[in-house]
């Protein structure tokens, strides 16, 4: 990543001072402090204006996610109230809820290109069990559209990703209300498990009609030589959860517990 | 001659652990763990790492005690590195391991596939020449590790013992449950496509063979390996058996290999451009012109 930045002739004119040591021949040490500082500069530069670039586009990304997620929570709240039931409310946001959460896997490229300081693996895992949920669960096996899991971790979803996002939003903006900083670290508490009973209660409703469709299934013989129960894999995916569940959980806890004890220390010093 | 004091201090705690008096300068490090190891015996020399800095590199154990920059009393510091297994164990349990479990589904041994099948035999010729081939690699491989390789280290943490085998294993029962299934459909091209698989593996095997012994002897002066000569063997065998059995878990297993490889290879790229300025750049890690 080095960029070999050449000075432009016009920079040794603005920059020539006279030299502060007359026994010297004249541009002998002033020139090679010069072209010191102009290289210095033009790397600065160049890597300011790359912060600001990717500040920019955190930013946007962040409002954007946040606006998406609200048009989500708002219309799922008008549906329930103007028709007072859950049915049909899946396939009413459907399309909007699987084009923010696959916008989502862009995050997974922010970590692993550096610009957020999260682990890649952490985020990829969250970000996949996301769109594993909506495109392979509830958007393709219809009979489970209407079961109450599949609200209970909608509702969980856009009340994490709300704040989430705008966590990050106003984090950017150098602008952090309290209580945004307070739900983001505490909200999951209750939510994530929340959400994790949602997702299981939605899976284990959908593995009868998996059997008696075969979906996604490849049996034997085919010229692959390969074979793919769907139906298993979903039990599969079911017993991670026992594993990666708390993993995820206790890493969010001690992140929490990091940034609420950092404030602690700075209140005792004041 | 002057004698040298050294005393060991934990890395993470600096208690101190054990001190030496009355060192020859011309101690190794070795005989420095050695003696470390009478008094903590749970902590044998290949567990030890010591280094001059807490978070430093750990010291080889060649390094001469003078030849450090310590005074006439060193203070090293040690740290844990966990319960430690030879190379060669590992590679021998790795290797054996498919071998044996490629055989077992060969031989349709009880409980794997439906009953009535037991220990019968595939109609088809190219099941039985995969198993050779399969087998034939896994045989070449033990042999090369107890003859041919000389390690540079002489241990690993012993948690890679677990993570090697079921990654060898694992993909070794996956492939041959469907090579050695009674369902199992051979190659679409016949023949040809069978022959031609043949002769690629067999090239390659030769070609493999034939570098580890080559690099056998360079390997004290050897230093511009130019390793995709390494790879590209290993890869040619893997991708001959695929063509061979026409089996999808064989050539997603031939893909992760060579994802490993890759990043494996530009790792070591690496630490050769670190150590040997003169080291060529031009000479791409893996595929020449490619990567």
């Amino acid at each position: 990543m080095d960029d070999p930045a050449a000075p432009p002739p016009h920079h040794h004119h603005q920059l020539s001072a006279p030299c502060p040591f007359p026994s010297l021949p004249p541009g002998a040490m002033a020139s090679s402090e010069e072209d010191g500082t102009v290289e210095e500069k033009e790397n600065n530069n160049k890597k300011r204006t790359k912060s600001a670039l990717v500040t920019a586009w955190l930013t946007f990304y962040n409002i954007a996610m946040t606006a998406g997620w609200l048009v989500l929570a708002i219309t799922m709240m008008r549906f329930y109230i103007q028709k007072g039931t859950h049915k049909g409310l899946y396939r009413s946001i459907a399309r909007t809820l699987k084009f923010f959460q696959t916008f989502a896997l862009v995050e997974v490229g922010h970590c692993a290109v550096g610009i957020v300081r999260t682990s890649v693996i952490v985020t990829g895992v969250q970000v996949c069990s996301r769109i594993f949920m909506v495109w392979f669960i509830t958007s393709s096996i219809r009979q489970i559209q209407n079961e109450g899991s599949v609200i209970l971790f909608l509702v969980v979803w856009t009340m994490t990703e709300l704040t989430r996002y705008s966590y990050y939003t106003f984090k950017l903006l150098h602008h952090l209300p309290f209580f945004i900083k307070w739900a983001r670290y505490n909200f999951f508490i209750i939510l994530y498990p929340l959400g994790v009973v949602g997702e299981l209660f939605t899976i284990y409703a959908a593995l009868p009609f998996v059997r008696r469709s075969g979906m996604y299934s490849m049996r034997l013989p085919n010229k692959y030589n390969v074979s793919f129960d769907y139906y298993y894999c979903l039990i599969i995916v079911m017993l991670s959860y026992i594993p990666l569940f708390p993993q995820l959980y206790l890493h969010m806890l001690r992140q929490r517990r990091r940034v609420l004890h950092g404030e602690v220390i700075v209140e005792k010093d004041d | 001659m002057k004698h040298y004091e050294v005393e060991i201090l934990d890395a993470k705690t600096k208690d101190k652990l054990c001190f030496l008096d009355k060192v020859e300068p011309n101690a190794t490090i070795g005989e420095i763990k050695s003696m470390f190891h009478k008094s903590h015996p749970q902590w044998y020399p290949a567990r030890q790492s010591i280094r001059l800095d807490p978070k430093g590199k750990s010291l080889k154990d060649e390094d001469v005690l003078q030849q450090l920059p310590v005074g006439t009393t060193a203070t090293f510091y040690f740290r844990d590195l966990g319960a430690q297994i030879s190379w060669v164990t590992v590679f021998l349990t790795e290797y054996t391991g498919p071998l044996v479990i490629y055989l077992l589904f060969y031989f349709r041994v009880p409980f794997i596939y439906t009953p009535k099948y037991d220990f019968t035999t595939s109609k088809h010729w190219v099941v039985h020449l995969a198993c050779m081939c399969h087998s034939f690699h896994y045989v070449k491989r033990l042999l090369e590790t107890l003859f041919v390789h000389r390690f540079s280290h002489g241990t690993m943490p012993l948690r890679n013992i677990f993570k090697n085998c079921t990654y060898y294993w694992g993909f070794a029962a996956w492939m041959a449950y469907y090579i050695n299934h009674p369902l199992y459909t051979p190659p679409i091209y016949g023949e040809q496509q069978i022959r031609l698989a043949l002769i690629v593996f067999l090239f390659c095997q030769i070609g493999n063979f034939s570098i580890h012994i080559a690099l056998r002897n360079l390997r004290p002066p050897g230093r511009f390996v130019t390793l995709w000569l390494f790879f590209l063997p290993q890869l040619g065998s893997w991708l001959g058996f695929t063509l061979m059995t026409q089996c999808l878990p064989v050539a997603f297993f031939t893909l992760v290999g060579f994802i490993q490889m890759t990043v494996w290879a530009k790792g070591k790229h690496r630490s050769y451009l670190k150590e040997f300025r003169d080291y060529p750049p031009l000479r791409s890690p893996i595929l020449p012109f490619v990567l």
